[in-house]
């Protein structure tokens, strides 16, 4: 296990609160009108993107989800180049191509967000495979959400990753809602962790809202992996503050609901308060870190709005190799 | 030239760039001491072992999805779907991620990787394992598509399909596997996008895919016999299609029927047949371009009504002549 250290729980902080601030960037910019098609935002599950990639070093492999700004952002990525794949700009991490739900950066491991639920575990499970054959010690981690475990793709993969021994993390966010269809009401057990048994995988069902939960169960999920110990479902309970995408009204599930996970399960208030308590961090340094990553997200905007949008050229090259 | 079989030709490509290339491997279901559903695979477990002749639970949409997985992060994996039909079951991995991931990614995956598809009709399998769905993998802009027709070529196309860095689907005739043909015995690379000009003729042209060229090649042996000449060419690959010589074949007929295995209505033969109308081609034709495909039915059981299901030499022979005399 990583020792962890203030420096390394600072980090942490200051990544999710990067996530957070990126993506209330976003609404804000959506709301301008500057930029187009949807995005899926993942505000209030900040502690599972960080702890687990927290837990990975740069060579490790994650994939990602249609909800994936928080994966990439803690796996590494430039927030000016995921902004302007955003704005749909040439300098964008997919040259404008892609947009939210597509990007990936090989070099730091991410694999790629995913428009399609469930896609990322095969495709996380082939990354693994590699890493065997050429014995090149790295894990995979795949980030999905519980609307995805009753897709045949999961089932199928950790099937797969169980019998060869992969070194793969199955990492599910367990937000409570599949776009609008309830756990309660998709799910006829009562921890989404349980399904491991049915593939010989050891499954854990964690409080995802409390980084260093995450982290230790990330860890821990990751040794094993390293060692030739074969894969882990972890279920990291937690919760989207808002709708699924910019369309959703939220009318299936209530206000109340809402409230009770955002003032009193908030990942970044519950592990900045815990960093003060202990005196690891002053109020005066949580504020200076959370002046930084605004100014950051000024840049970035800049940067996003400054870059050109891709030459039309452009629309035929990257078909083929 | 030692003569081989259209199996043992594909299972050498193969074996030989496994020898040298570790990157390669093969993975599908019951491909190790079975060799496969039909025997393609004989004998590579024994020579590679079960690390890189790797046998797969039946699991279509997983399998697919981690070969694209494996490819895109360095290896070059061959994946046995052991029938055609069953690919739809993995439709997602093959259309929504293995043919988009270097476009939507701005160009930053590569995805080597070869998808082998046994498919077509006359050996008595039936609707579910008999059919022939190339054109709708055609229609996926990231896809490769090759149909080879004879053992020369599915070596060559094999080992360029294989060293190709985009995934490229392999289509294979269940009834061709036994066919023999001379094969050379050292690498050879057919390029994807080279058309063969199987026969030259002057009185119409034929565009035959995958089975049909054999049987095009006895059809034009039979319409020598009446004095008319067919040129007969193998596109040998669909994605990407070599327009030049089939252009320049009409051009010089001035008649064309194309003909395939698979279902006439949406089928590949109405892509090239648009190309050829399209083309400066068009000008030339003496005729309406016509096209033979299979019966829009499922591939049925009963043997007289599975051969009546698909073109047979007869049905090339009564188009030709129809051709020729208007």
């Amino acid at each position: 296990m990583t020792e962890l250290t203030p420096q390394k729980l600072k980090a942490m902080l200051r990544n999710m609160l990067l996530i957070r601030r990126f993506e209330e960037t976003l609404k804000k910019l959506y709301q301008q009108g500057k930029i187009h098609g949807t995005m899926h935002l993942c505000i209030g599950q900040e502690a599972t993107a960080t702890g687990a990639c927290a837990a990975l070093t740069i060579e490790d492999k994650i994939t990602s989800t249609h909800r994936g700004h928080g994966h990439c952002i803690a796996k590494g990525a430039d927030v000016k180049r995921m902004m302007a794949e955003l704005l749909a700009k040439e300098t964008g991490y997919c040259k404008g191509k892609g947009g939210s739900m597509h990007i990936a950066d090989l070099e730091i491991g991410n694999l790629g967000a995913n428009g399609i639920v469930a896609a990322g575990l095969p495709l996380g499970t082939g990354a693994a495979l590699t890493s065997k054959m050429k014995k090149l010690g790295y894990v995979v981690l795949c980030f999905f959400g519980d609307g995805a475990s009753n897709e045949g793709a999961f089932h199928e993969s950790l099937n797969l990753a169980s019998i060869w021994k992969l070194p793969v993390i199955f990492f599910c966010e367990n937000n409570l809602y599949a776009m609008s269809g309830s756990v309660k009401e998709m799910v006829n057990i009562k921890h989404i962790s349980e399904r491991g048994t049915a593939y010989g995988i050891p499954g854990i069902t964690i409080n995802g809202n409390d980084l260093i939960e995450v982290v230790k169960t990330t860890e821990a999920a990751v040794a094993r992996a390293r060692s030739g110990g074969g894969p882990t479902l972890i279920e990291a309970q937690t919760y989207r503050w808002e709708g699924h995408s910019r369309s959703d009204a939220r009318k299936y599930r209530t206000r109340a609901e809402e409230k009770e996970w955002k003032m009193d399960r908030d990942p970044i208030v519950l592990f900045k308060n815990q960093l003060t308590r202990n005196k690891t961090m002053s109020e005066d340094e949580f504020g200076q870190l959370n002046d930084e990553v605004n100014q950051l997200m000024v840049e970035a905007v800049t940067f996003a709005e400054q870059s050109h949008h891709p030459d039309l050229n452009a629309l035929t090259e990257d078909v083929f190799a | 030239m030692r003569t081989i079989t259209y199996s043992e030709a594909i299972r050498e490509a193969m074996s030989q760039i496994m020898r040298h290339n570790p990157d390669v491997f093969i993975m599908g279901e019951d491909i190790g001491v079975y060799g496969g559903a039909f025997g393609l695979t004989n004998g590579m477990i024994e020579e590679f072992g079960a690390e890189r002749v790797r046998i797969t639970p039946i699991s279509e949409a997983a399998i697919t999805g981690c070969a694209t997985g494996a490819a895109m992060t360095g290896m070059r994996p061959i994946l046995e779907i052991q029938f055609s039909d069953f690919v739809m079951i993995a439709a997602d991995n093959l259309v929504n991620q293995a043919a988009k991931m270097r476009y939507m990614f701005g160009g930053k995956a590569k995805v080597p990787m070869v998808v082998r598809l046994p498919g077509g009709s006359g050996a008595g399998f039936a609707a579910q394992h008999s059919q022939s769905l190339e054109a709708w993998m055609t229609h996926i802009p990231g896809l490769k598509v090759v149909q080879p027709s004879n053992a020369y070529d599915a070596k060559g196309l094999m080992i360029a399909a294989i060293n190709d860095d985009n995934p490229v689907l392999f289509y294979e005739h269940k009834l061709l596997y036994n066919e023999t043909g001379e094969v050379p015995r050292e690498e050879y690379e057919i390029p994807l996008g080279k058309a063969h000009v199987k026969r030259t003729g002057s009185d119409v042209t034929i565009v035959a895919t995958g089975i049909m060229v054999k049987k095009a090649m006895e059809a034009a042996e039979e319409l020598e016999k009446d004095g008319i000449l067919a040129e007969i060419i193998d596109p040998r690959t669909l994605v990407p299609l070599d327009q030049e010589v089939i252009i320049n074949s009409v051009k010089k007929t001035g008649r064309v029927l194309v003909v395939h295995e698979a279902v006439k209505r949406g089928g590949y033969g109405a892509e090239i047949a648009s190309m050829i109308a399209e083309s400066d081609a068009f000008d030339y034709l003496d005729a309406p371009i016509k096209r033979l495909g299979g019966v829009e039915t499922p591939i049925p059981y009963n043997p007289g009504l599975e051969q009546k299901a698909v073109p047979q030499v007869q049905d090339m022979l009564q188009e030709c002549r129809k051709i020729v005399m208007e």
